[in-house]
């Protein structure tokens, strides 16, 4: 090919997209020539995975620049692309529409906050971080503020919030490649992050942004065609995001008809861990205004205070070219988070209508025990029924799913060709891959960059420094590995404590250093210790039985943290010296978009 | 007030329209949420669950390149705006 690899990229990608397109028409071919479930799954992970590490090997470097900022020359539409897929984690792949399908409306604030939090990255900070030419977030605290204490306060908050999410996804990578390739979730982990290492190792963030481009374009397929192919094969709608308002009323009228009767706690005793039963309404509004609020608030702080997704706005071309690119991002966000909530309604209706041939509510139990996907994923650990009241038929409450099952199980149900399982088997691998290189990624560089470099060993050169990196990003990796084989806590509840945390100790330091020149070192420090202190402070006390205040749940507890920081830091910073001269002509060029960056190319 | 203090003065300005904007529809609006819910909105759904499924997330999406188009207007105007070649 002609030109460089830059100039070449919708070419390249092109190809990519139309062979990945042919492979899935391959495997759906085998499948009829009688290729079995489980080799079909293996190959689509198996596939898709050498794809990455071979995308990761071509994009090695020894260079400071492309290791830690891609070279700056992420084009604006590839850098959304790449950051949708930083973005949306395992979670958001398998979870969210079962979250939907479980919780409605109270749970439809994860949705608001996590895109409306993009208007305060493009607004706030992404432009002006890029102008500041930092490699890292905590380089952008340390140079503003100045001084080693206040960088490795940035460091430790970076890692605290960072370190909480990277778990949640290694573990979402075991879980998907322990049930692809059939092997014991404790060995699949580490199946997983070798995936991962493979990708970000030999070109740190220039590896990391071309296999997440990449893992983009196998997820959002993986997500789009089951939700379209079912509508259509429902008679739903040839369109479901337009389309599908009957299908909300009609769950609607289920609901009344049904009701939502209470099971007694000894009844709920026996039904499986973790499996869930339908018990609010599906379209109705069934939250407080201030709970939906509130968890919607720390969903958008947070995401503004995530240094993973700060960063990748560090790798466009221009302080313009940022600007742009959250937008394609949140627009690449908002292709499969719109369609969550349409999958969500397809999956229940398809369920729970008796009218529809795969309704099972107002079956005998003996019907539905016969049925075979019910089987399967009933041994799977993701479907129950349990006759509670003893008339041999299935109520609405004696129906029991687990919150993946939504995403995993709904095509089988339909009646979609294997093919698409495994399809969805490698979106979710590569949602959750490309999540956790990320975050790996982000906490490696902000040690290796800002730790070792600008504090230990600020004379260290290139070679040395990019070494460092690399080992750090290995040790990172086998501890988030090893905790995530301990199985601790749910994928989601650690993902949102990611964000309360980041939103505690980093969103005013952040958002104050552009846009307040007063706020000095002082305020800074005891703005990001003490906000994270008393974030976490909250959060224990809520989980150790404490009553909580003003509706802040251990969901929502960055809001109190952020809270603390915010009165600590203008306190503080008032309390103290005005910052000098050369800082406050600092905060004045960042403002504006031309002229040289505030740290150099190589720094 | 010299160049660069107008320039930020204005971008200050579109700051505080931005805000306002993304205020109103991932906050304002689910004030009312409930009573919302009730009045039949786009393609037939409910306003307030069209406004979570689809209505805050597009909005979104077209104030963020809203903000930036006006934000390079203001970065032109200044003479703020990058040469290409840097």
């Amino acid at each position: 090919m002609k030109g460089n690899f830059i100039d070449n990229l919708p070419k390249v990608y092109g190809i990519y997209t139309g062979g990945f397109i042919g492979f899935i028409i391959i495997m759906a071919i085998a499948e009829q020539m009688g290729m079995t479930a489980k080799a079909i799954g293996i190959a689509f992970v198996a596939f898709t995975v050498f794809i990455y590490a071979l995308i990761g090997w071509l994009s090695r470097t020894a260079q400071a620049d492309a290791y830690y900022v891609a070279g700056r020359q992420v084009p604006t539409v590839f850098n959304g692309m790449a950051t949708a897929a930083d973005w949306m984690s395992g979670a958001s792949f398998v979870a969210m529409a079962g979250g939907i399908y479980f919780k409605g409306y109270g749970y439809m604030a994860l949705l608001v906050g996590w895109t409306g939090g993009y208007v305060l990255v493009a607004s706030l900070l992404a432009p002006y971080l890029r102008k500041f030419g930092c490699y890292t977030v905590p380089d952008f605290i340390g140079t503003r503020y100045g001084g080693n204490l206040a960088r490795f306060s940035a460091v430790v908050v970076l890692t605290v919030a960072s370190f909480t999410y990277v778990t949640a996804q290694i573990n979402a990578t075991g879980t998907i490649a322990s049930v692809a390739l059939d092997i014991p979730f404790q060995y699949a982990v580490y199946v997983g992050l070798i995936s991962i290492l493979l990708c970000s190792m030999l070109g740190g963030m220039r590896g990391v942004t071309w296999t997440q481009v990449a893992q983009y374009i196998v997820l959002i397929i993986a997500y789009l065609l089951p939700v379209f192919w079912i509508s259509n094969k429902m008679g739903a709608g040839f369109f479901p995001h337009f389309m599908l308002a009957d299908e909300v009323a009609r769950i609607g009228e289920l609901e009344q008809q049904f009701g939502f009767v209470k099971n007694a706690a000894a009844d709920l005793k026996t039904v499986p861990k973790g499996l869930a039963g339908i018990t609010k309404a599906h379209s109705a509004v069934n939250a407080t205004p201030w709970a939906f609020i509130s968890l919607a608030l720390a969903m958008m702080m947070g995401t503004a205070s995530l240094p993973h997704v700060m960063m990748r706005y560090f790798t466009t071309p221009s302080v313009k070219a940022a600007r742009k690119s959250v937008g394609w991002s949140l627009f690449f966000i908002f292709l499969l988070y719109s369609s969550a909530p349409m999958l969500a309604t397809l999956s229940k209706l398809s369920l729970i209508d008796p009218n529809l041939p795969t309704g099972i509510i107002g079956k005998t139990f003996a019907e539905v025990e016969a049925i075979d996907w019910y089987q399967n994923w009933n041994q799977a650990n993701l479907m129950f029924i349990s006759d509670f009241n003893g008339n041999g038929t299935l109520e609405l409450n004696e129906f029991f799913m687990g919150g993946k099952a939504v995403v995993l199980a709904t095509p089988e149900i339909a009646g979609l060709p294997y093919v698409i399982s495994g399809l969805v088997a490698a979106g979710g691998m590569a949602a959750a891959m490309s999540t956790a290189d990320g975050l790996i990624l982000a906490i490696a560089n902000a040690i290796s960059h800002d730790v070792y470099y600008k504090i230990i060993d600020p004379k260290a050169e290139t070679a040395k420094r990019l070494l460092v990196a690399r080992v750090l990003l290995v040790i990172i990796g086998f501890a988030g590995a090893t905790i995530a084989a301990m199985e601790i806590q749910g994928i989601l509840g650690s993902v949102i404590w990611a964000f309360d945390f980041a939103m505690s100790g980093l969103f005013f330091p952040l958002v104050l250093g552009v846009w307040w020149k007063r706020a000095n070192r002082q305020g800074a420090i005891a703005g990001m210790l003490g906000g994270l202190i008393a974030g976490a402070w909250y959060l224990v006390w809520v989980r150790t039985g404490g009553s909580g205040f003003l509706g802040i749940t251990q969901l929502t507890f960055g809001i109190f943290g952020s809270a603390v920081s915010l009165v600590l830091m203008v306190v503080v910073s008032l309390m103290t010296a005005e910052p000098d001269k050369a800082t406050q002509k600092m905060v004045d060029d960042v403002r504006v978009p031309s002229g040289k960056s505030i740290l150099g190319k190589s720094h | 007030m010299s160049n660069q203090q107008k320039h930020w003065e204005k971008t200050r300005g579109l700051l505080f329209i931005t805000l306002a904007i993304w205020f109103v529809f991932s906050i304002g609006i689910f004030l009312f949420g409930a009573e919302m819910n009730e009045v039949t909105g786009p393609f037939g759904y409910p306003w307030t669950y069209w406004f979570t499924c689809q209505g805050s997330l597009g909005a979104f999406v077209i104030l963020i390149f809203w903000f930036a188009n006006r934000q390079e207007k203001i970065d032109e105007e200044f003479g703020f705006s990058e040469r290409e070649d840097e």
